[in-house]
């Protein structure tokens, strides 16, 4: 972590061009518009200023720059800490101690000392990397700027989406499945919690391990010592397991929704630790720690289609890309419809959202509903594709979704799909480079790097970008986490 | 046996335990006084803390294992109490640093600060986990003599006794601080109301340093407490980190003397609890106490506010 916590070298925090250099740009009246990633301030005219009258080595070491090149050194002994050997309790720091003795931590420091150099020439820089990718970018965002979607783009995903499974190993197309397509499906539900109402569902897989023992309760009368007196369909189970995991979110938030959105975390975070407490603990009726075995495969037998879902895993994936693709376009159609003009108006002004009629609690309650029934309806398809136990749905697994619609762009359908694809693939890849415990470091990393520089995401929804950015300015909120106004029970 | 055999051992065991919750409660109470945000990484720093505290005592602690006894074993306590207070410090103030402050300069969305958190809080688990291994790591009992009296057939050891007392020590000690120093008069304040402190001469971002720092050394100390207790691991803090959140809501988040009843009462009643039910299931009374305050007295027992009640 341990982002500059002074010199702001974000994207855009850069002293402008030109003889304004030689200010530090540390003091807080800083335009809050100037941390806007897309930066219009790069490309104003560094290239066309003058002749730098700025440009003297004296420049390098103001105050600011040398604090900020001593933050990044830090970063970097803390970098080269995270990638360095495995510790134990015996010798605590020994792990630290061999990390920072060790040859590549003069590559980190290198790097670091490079950034520094890239940061202070940041300007110069800027101005020519607009220019190179403005050509690839401003199609892309005009088409995402038009109303009713860029169908083109969408298409060449999608198609993307259809033939990569194709072209990769077979270990690379479980992890599409498991990995990828599972939590791009998880990623959009807690979109709508976190990106359209504005509100942080921290316990969101309990709903997920809900959805995934429903299956195993109401499929198989082996899968748990507890189950069902008849047999269901796998298919049969996702609308049971829809309403389940609906059922179980507005338990949840009817009582913390009415107080304030921030309880609502807590009391998720509290609510996914039990769920998974007691599937761990629960022998007879969940089968406990050993998790349940033997959910039968998805299957069609209907109006003269017959059709198994076997171990391989690419009928899987098409069934997801479809599922994935229809919640997209269902979600979309919800961002635009009242519903969704009612979130947005709870996220911006709470207030004044429930004096101009909107019944804010009940719209929270809605989008906390909707957020765990697809968790619910993800639990199903993993249930029903693969072995499971307590741990799939841990703690951290929770806060891995969080983090892929952080990254991705929260309120942001595509941002939150290419989250998941962008996250899990990087842990796919790192899979056999670092222990999979460790991985979490980085995630945790990501988040924090995430918010402090670039808190719209990757692909940013453009409201969400706005809100923020209006946010930061003073005016309206950008999430509904504030004392609720439904008054009452304060 | 039945409950009322027991009744006074859970009661002892239940106040031991709740002092450390209070002391950890007073953090999230604490911060949201002034910020008015659940400081979702302060269960790090209890965590972080506690590796400190305990790694410096057994550095300490003879080769051979014994364990010294009498004054020695206190000094013991006192450098664990120490380091784990300076590691917790430190953890809180490099995390206010860090996960709090780039974003109140550019006063960020809420959201923004509570996700910052939980990534911080990921982080250092799971750094702490591959610095420090994935195992327990305990530390022998410090003192010789196991039981230092009887009350009413219950056994109170020494190891208890001087936890409780050091928990009520420091959570007196906070009480005064807030309640009657210029420090405490400025938290008061900020706490208050933070635009009219700043007009009054009140260095609001130094107040706000100065209270993670203060919520991160009583986190550490009491995280030496409870590793001298139980044990400590890279994951020890998510569970005593809701407890103790559930405490200060219980007394009234925000409110310094609230933390500390709730801290104590919630220990008594997970103690009962835990043996009236299934000690494997003692975590799900704490989150349902949580769920039920929220239901039904929200503002806690003795109200939220930090400025009014101190």
């Amino acid at each position: 972590m341990s982002a500059p916590p002074a010199g702001q070298p974000g994207p855009g925090g850069q002293p402008g061009p030109g003889g304004a250099a030689t200010v530090p740009l540390r003091t807080s009246g800083n335009p809050p518009g100037s941390v806007d990633a897309s930066g219009s301030a790069g490309s104003s005219g560094s290239a066309g200023g003058p002749a730098r009258p700025g440009w003297h080595p004296a420049v390098l070491f103001t105050p600011a720059r040398l604090r900020q090149l001593g933050v990044l050194l830090l970063v970097g002994v803390l970098a080269a800490i995270v990638t360095g050997p495995t510790g134990n309790s015996d010798k605590p720091l020994q792990a630290a101690k061999d990390s920072i003795a060790d040859v590549r931590i003069v590559l980190y420091l290198g790097l670091a000392v490079a950034l520094w150099v890239v940061l202070v020439l940041g300007a110069e820089l800027r101005g020519a990397l607009e220019r190179v990718s403005a050509p690839v970018r401003a199609p892309i965002g005009a088409a995402y700027g038009r109303r009713g979607g860029p169908i083109v783009l969408n298409l060449v995903l999608l198609a993307i989406a259809i033939v990569a499974p194709l072209v990769v190993s077979t270990a690379a197309q479980q992890s599409m499945v498991n990995d990828i397509g599972i939590y791009a499906l998880l990623a959009l539900g807690l979109n709508v919690v976190v990106g359209y109402a504005g509100l942080l569902d921290l316990g969101y897989i309990a709903f997920f391990a809900i959805g995934a023992y429903t299956t195993a309760y109401f499929t198989s009368q082996t899968a748990m010592p507890w189950h069902a007196p008849f047999v269901l369909n796998p298919f049969f189970v996702f609308p049971i397991a829809l309403v389940l995991a609906a059922l179980a979110g507005v338990i949840l938030g009817a009582p913390t929704l009415r107080l304030r959105g921030d309880y609502l975390a807590i009391v998720t975070l509290g609510f996914g630790e039990i769920i998974h407490l007691v599937a761990n603990n629960a022998d007879n009726i969940t089968n406990g720690a050993r998790g349940a075995f033997g959910v039968p495969h998805l299957s069609i037998d209907l109006l003269g289609i017959d059709y198994k879902w076997g171990i391989d895993p690419l009928p899987y994936y098409y069934l997801l890309v479809v599922i994935v693709v229809g919640v997209m376009i269902a979600f979309g159609r919800l961002e635009r419809s009242r519903i969704g003009r009612s979130w947005a108006a709870i996220r911006e002004d709470e207030i004044a959202a429930e004096a101009t009629g909107v019944a804010t609690l009940r719209m929270k309650l809605l989008a906390f509903a909707i957020g765990a029934s697809v968790s619910g309806f993800a639990g199903v398809l993993f249930a029903s594709k693969q072995f499971f136990n307590p741990q799939s749905f841990s703690l951290q697994a929770s806060f891995f979704v969080v983090a892929v619609v952080i990254f991705g762009g929260m309120g942001s359908r595509l941002g939150v799909v290419v989250g998941a694809v962008v996250l899990q693939g990087l842990a796919f890849y790192l899979r056999d480079k670092v222990p999979p415990a460790d991985r979490y470091i980085y995630f945790g990393a990501v988040i924090v790097i995430m918010m402090i520089f670039r808190p719209q995401g990757l692909v940013p929804s453009r409201r969400r970008r706005r809100e923020i950015q209006l946010a930061e300015e003073g005016i309206g909120a950008a999430d509904s986490l504030g004392v609720a106004p439904t008054g009452g029970q304060q | 046996m039945g409950f009322l055999d027991q009744f006074w051992q859970l009661t002892i065991d239940g106040l031991m335990v709740g002092s450390l919750y209070a002391v950890i409660a007073l953090g999230y109470t604490l911060v949201y006084g002034v910020l008015q945000l659940i400081n979702f990484a302060h269960s790090e720093v209890f965590m972080l803390g506690s590796f400190g505290g305990l790694f410096a005592a057994r550095g300490l602690l003879p080769d051979d294992g014994s364990v010294p006894g009498g004054l020695a074993s206190v000094g013991l306590v006192a450098v664990g109490l120490g380091v784990g207070a300076i590691c917790g410090g430190l953890a809180a103030f490099t995390l206010e640093r860090v996960a709090y402050r780039p974003l109140r300069r550019r006063s960020a969305p809420r959201l923004a600060y509570l996700i910052s958190a939980i990534g911080a809080s990921l982080f250092a688990v799971n750094l702490a986990g591959k610095e420090f291994g994935r195992q327990n790591v305990d530390l022998p009992d410090l003192f010789h003599n196991g039981t230092v009296f009887s009350f009413f057939g219950a056994d109170v050891s020494t190891q208890s006794l001087v936890i409780f007392a050091v928990a009520v020590a420091m959570l007196i000690g906070l009480d005064r601080l807030v309640a009657g120093t210029r420090l405490g008069q400025g938290i008061r304040a900020v706490a208050q109301d933070a635009d009219t402190a700043v007009l009054m001469g009140v260095n609001v971002e130094r107040i706000i340093i100065v209270t993670f720092v203060i919520g991160g050394l009583l986190a550490g100390a009491g995280g030496f407490l409870y590793a001298m207790t139980f044990n400590a691991s890279y994951s020890m803090g998510f569970v005593p980190g809701v407890k103790a959140f559930t405490a200060a809501v219980l007394g009234g988040i925000g409110n310094v003397r609230g933390a500390m009843l709730g801290g104590l009462l919630l220990g008594l009643v997970e103690s009962y609890g835990g043996y009236l039910f299934q000690a494997s299931y003692k975590d799900v009374i704490a989150f349902l106490v949580l769920v039920a305050i929220l239901m039904i007295r929200p503002s806690g027992l003795l109200g939220e506010r930090l400025g009014r009640a101190a």
